[in-house]
């Protein structure tokens, strides 16, 4: 169907698309700008005011991070509970979500409405808290992997994506004298790799990002993951009236700051094009039925 | 969930799969049949008995005292103590008052922001522009608070920071934004509208895809402009996505969001700055007060419910499709 388009409308179409790319542009900018800083000198960065692209170009900043040992463990650190994190969840949820999918299954409407109502309902911050102490797992990693191993949201979701893929697979492999954690493993598995590649990376994403976990599970700061480690270095002295911070404590040279954020930002600018690939879909389709 | 715990543990006792048909199925049978199945649902139900399910236990708490060498069990019960502590605390009225205005800030100016960008956006028929703005906009949901954080405190910097000189420059003033009371606000919503208005859209363009496209080429043939319409389909079109984002807005309306708040809270703007969450982690985890601060996070999240709950019912009775 064409609309027909009046001056006005012209007019409209035309201000609007100089409006959306100006709003795309100014997301943009702060990366720009902490990116060029990364690779600045300390000088021009309190020189200029704003710039895009440093005048001189130097690998200062990137020098001294990866040359501080508190750095290179958060950033190991960060790595590892990521992709440790991101299995057990996975394991978990398709676990727990596959016999969920068997309708003529007893006690899994029980089981589903429990799911809900913790989604509805949480014991909160302390009771989470005194739990995790009381289980020995402060200044442990488990700690930043073990309270959210298990999204209830995401179960439903493939929980719902397994009841829809056709029952004769499933049959016809059980004609053939397959277990049920076979039909899993060989069958059902292999059919959702899309979908569940797209919850791994929603996991990590989540993971990579978590700032709340270490700030209340580890107290010990050679534990500190990369977002502990980031908020340590940014936060100029006189704002720290809140952290757990060390008095003799003295701040980094500005060009530093940029450079870890820079690293904080980039595994997450890397994989944001298979992310938007499929975000949209999954969103949509999260749907909550018993 | 307690079944399949037993029921994991007899299925030797039971025949072979396959019963009779038309017999009654015995739970013993059915156990044994799907054995496999009970035994993949174990890791699950044990997660959610002992991470989601024990915390709930864990609130009761808020009714006692909690001694951290007794426990919650054998700590003495003081009823309503701490909640009456609370409300008769000076920190409530501020605290609640922080909260709320934060959370109208947010329902006032980010919300309709959010349906009006997805308004702009589904406006645009070239589509690769379109494409390239949704790609933009959509990438600072993926990042950290923390990273929000420390752009804002690079882009704020006092004396240096892009922002802090272009703004001190155009109003002729020498703020220091991060740590002046005044600005906490304006930076909050800023970071929120910053890092989520992008996403927020997704929802609202995927309703707009929905409305009927017929209605708008009646609505041209009777001389309807383009503000016309959006105003007389497109947004009818949408409404009730709108109504159902809304409600749900307004049951998190308390849930200011810890991380950016604890961020961004220091020493010279905490009297604006403390909201139920991060005063729950101050009170309870650096200062030790464990009965007290759950005792404020029972009655933060029980307000959400009467919240969800409530604009529901306001919905439906404007003869809206609610939420549930």
């Amino acid at each position: 169907m064409k609309i027909h388009n009046t001056r006005g409308g012209r007019i409209f179409d035309a201000a609007n698309y100089v409006f959306l790319v100006l709003i795309g542009v100014l997301t943009l900018l702060p990366f720009i700008y902490v990116f060029a800083g990364s690779f600045a000198t300390e000088a021009e960065i309190t020189r200029r005011a704003f710039f895009v692209w440093p005048e001189q170009f130097s690998l200062g900043s990137y020098e001294y991070i990866f040359s501080t040992a508190a750095f290179i463990r958060a950033l190991v650190t960060t790595v590892l509970v990521t992709a440790v994190g991101t299995v057990v969840q996975l394991i978990l949820t398709v676990t727990m979500a596959y016999p969920l999918a068997k309708r003529n299954l007893r006690g899994r409407q029980l089981i589903l409405s429990l799911v809900v109502f913790a989604m509805v309902f949480s014991g909160g911050m302390i009771p989470t808290f005194l739990l995790i102490k009381d289980l020995g797992l402060l200044n442990s990693y488990w700690a930043l992997i073990l309270p959210a191993a298990i999204n209830p949201f995401s179960l439903i979701i493939i929980k719902n994506f397994f009841q829809e893929l056709p029952a004769e697979l499933e049959e016809s492999a059980k004609m053939d004298g397959a277990t049920e954690i076979g039909i899993l493993w060989r069958i059902l598995l292999p059919l959702s790799k899309p979908v569940l590649a797209t919850f791994a990376l929603f996991y990590a994403v989540g993971i990579w990002n978590d700032f709340m976990s270490p700030l209340l599970y580890l107290s010990d700061n050679s534990k500190w993951t990369l977002q502990m480690y980031l908020r340590q270095v940014t936060a100029s002295s006189d704002l720290l009236g809140t952290g757990n911070v060390d008095p003799n404590y003295i701040p980094p040279e500005q060009g530093i700051k940029f450079a870890v954020i820079v690293v904080a930002t980039l595994p997450i600018l890397i994989f944001y094009p298979f992310l938007q690939k499929h975000f949209a879909k999954g969103m949509l389709i999260g749907s909550v039925k018993g | 969930m307690t079944t399949s715990t037993v029921d994991v543990k007899t299925p030797e006792q039971a025949p072979p799969p396959v019963p009779a048909p038309g017999r009654r199925r015995r739970f013993a049978v059915h156990f044994a049949h799907y054995k496999w199945l009970y035994l993949l649902l174990l890791p699950g139900v044990i997660y959610f008995a002992v991470f989601r399910y024990a915390p709930m236990y864990g609130v009761s708490i808020a009714f006692k005292d909690y001694v951290p060498f007794l426990g919650v069990n054998a700590s003495p019960w003081v009823g309503f103590q701490h909640f009456e502590d609370f409300f008769s605390n000076p920190d409530f009225g501020r605290l609640l008052g922080n909260t709320l205005i934060l959370a109208f800030l947010n329902l006032g100016i980010a919300f309709p922001l959010t349906i009006v960008m997805a308004l702009l956006l589904n406006e645009v028929r070239l589509s690769i522009l379109k494409r390239t703005v949704q790609t933009l906009v959509y990438i600072p949901h993926f990042l950290s608070w923390t990273i929000v954080a420390s752009l804002s405190f690079l882009l704020f910097a006092l004396d240096f920071g892009p922002l802090f000189l272009f703004i001190n420059s155009v109003l002729g003033t020498n703020i220091d934004f991060l740590s002046d009371p005044a600005w906490f606000r304006p930076l909050i919503v800023l970071q929120e509208i910053w890092k989520n208005t992008g996403w927020g859209t997704i929802i609202f363009l995927a309703a707009l895809a929905t409305v009927d496209q017929d209605q708008y080429e009646a609505a041209i043939i009777d001389g309807a402009g383009r503000f016309r319409r959006v105003w007389h389909i497109t947004l009818p079109g949408i409404r009730s996505t709108i109504i159902v984002m809304l409600i749900l807005a307004i049951g998190q309306m308390l849930n200011t969001g810890f991380e950016q708040i604890y961020l961004m809270t220091n020493a010279l703007n905490r009297s604006v700055a403390d909201v139920f969450d991060t005063y729950v982690y101050f009170v309870g985890i650096t200062q030790g007060a464990y009965s007290y601060s759950t005792a404020v996070g029972l009655f933060k999240s029980l307000v959400g419910i009467v919240l969800i709950f409530g604009t529901n019912a306001l919905a439906k009775r404007f003869n809206q499709s609610g939420l549930f």
